[in-house]
């Protein structure tokens, strides 16, 4: 299918491709890799009458560390991430769940910008970054600001940005010492969706219990959300299988689901609860070697 | 919008609609037809490319995006007449029967042993999950891939 006819620019700078987009506020979308906007562009399910094209801005890509937190720019594509030594690293949750986003012809034109932008409720992003309650800075044509990761995926397909809002950069915190992590997902096999994507980190203190603990859910809500309850029910505890188990059984509390073509409601949070307990497990595992 | 592009050595120029899709350009402009169209969804990599040396679905790119880029296509990959390792894997191996899914499948191929001279097949099959194939149950594609893998590392001496 073929895109609806539109406007296309492409600022040479950030402060350009806010001031384009300050003035088509309402019928205007970001383009970077274009791996969530296009398909919809192609279904006609997004009609943009301008399309600002910022995948060229290389200010905006990339990934640093800046006093113990990993700093992506919003171009860095999966690829970029899931083979940066410095994430594997010091980050590796972020690492282990871009490897895991779609396929390598995605992957190698795909932005964790736009994906998170986007917040399809399947996308594995989301889950990470709210694991992490990652920083995400915002900017417009007055200004930036940062909203952080929990209070930033809200409904179905929105997020907490303005429409003359463009995302540019993403922080997440190194790991502490004793911590281990794990993406794990069941995905739709043509599509590599998420049915279900869990992301789990665990930090331990020197006596095996659980000091911190993070787990998000992707592809099963219309939003990604963190299984707080898992959370609340492991924070303190000793990191046996048997705690494990009880915590990932809570994991689907609060969250809805529903019957589509891919797989039921009840069979997404069934999983969801098997993965929480298998991402979990291999999070501790890690975080005591 | 004006458009240039370097496709498989050759530059062309041309003025092409915002909305045009990368693989109506290279089929339709460029009358390269090896690169195929098979799903609409961006699932099934029929119409995978190189763009700047890197794999991508030219299905979900738009021409624009591709201005300035340098492009490989199926039609592009052997020289001279010779045919790419991968090629000649997919020739040897049986490694196609309609031949649809196989200008992707080949420049996925080739993608990945850029990236890993010596794959296992597990390897193989995770670095081609974006290529969708219904005829060959995916174990000559793997075969395939291994010649190819085999041959570019008795080539560069490393075997």
């Amino acid at each position: 299918m073929i895109p609806s006819a539109f406007e296309y620019l492409r600022p040479t700078s950030l402060a350009e491709a806010t001031r384009l987009l300050a003035s088509n506020p309402d019928d205007a979308k970001i383009l970077s890799g274009g791996h969530s906007l296009i398909p919809m562009m192609k279904l006609r399910l997004a009609n943009p009458s301008v399309v600002i094209d910022i995948g060229r801005l290389g200010e905006l890509r990339g990934i640093r560390e800046e006093d113990g937190t990993i700093v992506l720019g919003a171009n860095t594509t999966h690829y970029d991430a899931e083979s940066s030594a410095l994430l594997q690293q010091r980050c590796p949750l972020m690492a282990e769940t871009a490897a895991a986003i779609g396929d390598v012809q995605v992957r190698n034109a795909g932005t964790i910008g736009g994906s998170i932008a986007h917040a399809d409720p399947a996308a594995d992003w989301p889950a990470a970054v709210l694991a992490l309650d990652a920083q995400i800075t915002l900017v417009n044509n007055s200004g930036s600001r940062t909203v952080g990761a929990t209070d930033f995926f809200l409904e179905l397909l929105t997020t907490a940005m303005e429409s003359d809002e463009i995302l540019t950069e993403i922080r997440v915190p190194a790991n502490p010492v004793r911590t281990g992590s794990a993406y794990l997902k069941v995905a739709q096999p043509a599509s590599g969706f998420a049915l279900t994507g869990v992301a789990a980190q665990v930090t331990l203190g020197s006596d095996n219990t659980v000091e911190q603990v993070a787990v998000a859910v992707t592809g099963v809500d219309n939003t990604a959300f963190r299984a707080s309850a898992t959370e609340n029910a492991l924070r303190g505890q000793a990191a046996t299988e048997a705690a494990i188990e009880q915590a990932a059984n809570l994991a689907t509390e609060g969250a809805e689901s529903t019957d589509d073509i891919h797989a039921s409601a009840e069979y997404r949070l069934h999983l969801t609860r098997v993965y929480t307990k298998r991402a979990l497990l291999q999070a501790v595992q890690r975080a005591q070697a | 919008m004006k458009i240039t592009t370097t496709v498989n050595g050759q530059i062309h120029e041309n003025d092409v609609e915002p909305r045009m899709l990368l693989v109506h350009y290279l089929r339709e402009a460029l009358r390269l037809t090896g690169t195929h169209i098979g799903c609409e969804t961006s699932l099934c990599g029929a119409c995978t490319v190189l763009l700047n040396g890197v794999s991508i679905k030219s299905c979900t790119l738009l021409a624009v995006q591709a201005d300035g880029a340098d492009i490989t296509t199926i039609e592009g990959l052997a020289e001279n007449g010779t045919l790419d390792p991968t090629q000649e894997g997919f020739w040897e191996e049986h490694g196609l029967q309609c031949g649809f899914c196989t200008p992707g499948m080949i420049i996925a191929s080739y993608q990945l042993l850029q990236r890993n001279t010596s794959p296992t097949d597990d390897d193989i099959r995770h670095a081609l999950e974006g290529n969708l194939c219904r005829c060959t149950g995916y174990q000559h594609i793997v075969n395939a891939v291994q010649y190819a893998a085999r041959k570019m590392r008795q080539a560069a001496g490393t075997s």
